[in-house]
């Protein structure tokens, strides 16, 4: 475990869940990034979830001004990406939630919905990247 | 306090901004560190899971802040819980997921964080955002959704 870093996973964690609930106690809304990007797709999308979005990438760019190697950006092969962002998208909207919107909005509001989704992803997701490993090295 | 719809992205932008700092801050947007808690073997990084141990509990309680509330602080409705379906959609649609996650490591929202770097970012993400459009498509077709996922919606 040498890559393990407690102390920003925690720190991090906790600024997340702060994103969310200022979210959630302004406006009721779930910080659920794949449900916000769906909204954003429709005609006459809230401005809410632009700004949201906005946020994101403008703490990117913040986070990349202050230390380049938090945001390294996607290193994949283009290939790999496409494939891994459309399951992704997909999966996602199909379940009904991600990371944030189950793993962490939902399963703070101990939805069973998200619970079991975030079981599921996490199966999939370990089973996947350990077989990568195994197949390509 | 009065409804005041017209904060709502002023409110949602700093949200976002917050949320970046963690992900970015906890190492969220380096897909090989995500990797590396999805990959079982000597090298792996339980990070992931202390990120997720700390967001869930500082949402939960602004959860249990809000439920009792008539409405949030900008007006607006207070969120019902989701009805506790559990059909083909949702762990078909988790699984999935979960494999697009494990192939490259990347998920919502350090996607859209790292569209401030540019590059692999310029590929996943109009991916992502076709899977979330073919996705719209499949669920508005009921004929589409009961041939491929067995769903009667």
């Amino acid at each position: 475990m040498l890559n393990f870093t407690p102390i920003p996973a925690l720190f991090g964690g906790t600024l997340i869940g702060l994103g969310a609930s200022v979210l959630i106690l302004t406006t009721g809304r779930c910080a659920g990034v794949s449900g916000i990007l769906d909204g954003s797709l429709r005609r006459l999308a809230p401005a809410w979830r632009l700004t949201f979005l906005a946020g994101l990438v403008l703490g990117g760019l913040v986070a990349r001004a202050i230390a380049p190697d938090l945001v390294p950006g996607l290193q994949s092969g283009a290939g790999t990406l496409v494939a891994a962002g459309l399951a992704v998208g997909f999966g996602a909207r199909m379940g009904g939630g991600c990371t944030s919107g189950h793993g962490i909005v939902g399963n703070s509001r101990l939805s069973p919905r998200s619970l079991v989704a975030t079981v599921t992803f996490m199966a999939t997701g370990i089973l996947t990247a350990s077989l990568a490993r195994v197949l390509c090295g | 306090m009065a409804d005041r719809p017209q904060a709502y992205p002023y409110a949602s932008f700093v949200a976002g901004l917050l949320f970046a700092a963690g992900l970015t801050i906890s190492g969220m947007t380096r897909p090989e560190k995500v990797l590396a808690f999805l990959t079982v073997g000597a090298d792996w990084d339980p990070s992931l899971l202390l990120v997720m141990g700390a967001a869930v509990p500082v949402h939960a309680l602004a959860w249990m802040l809000l439920r009792n509330q008539r409405a949030p602080l900008l007006g607006g409705e207070v969120p019902d819980m989701p009805a506790p379906v559990f059909n083909v959609r949702l762990l078909g649609g988790a699984g999935l997921f979960g494999v697009g996650w494990g192939i490259a490591g990347v998920c919502p929202g350090p996607a859209i964080v790292s569209l401030a770097a540019g590059g692999g970012a310029l590929f996943f993400v109009p991916a992502m955002l076709a899977g979330i459009a073919l996705s719209r498509v499949v669920a508005q077709t009921p004929a589409t959704e009961e041939r491929l996922l067995g769903v009667r919606p």
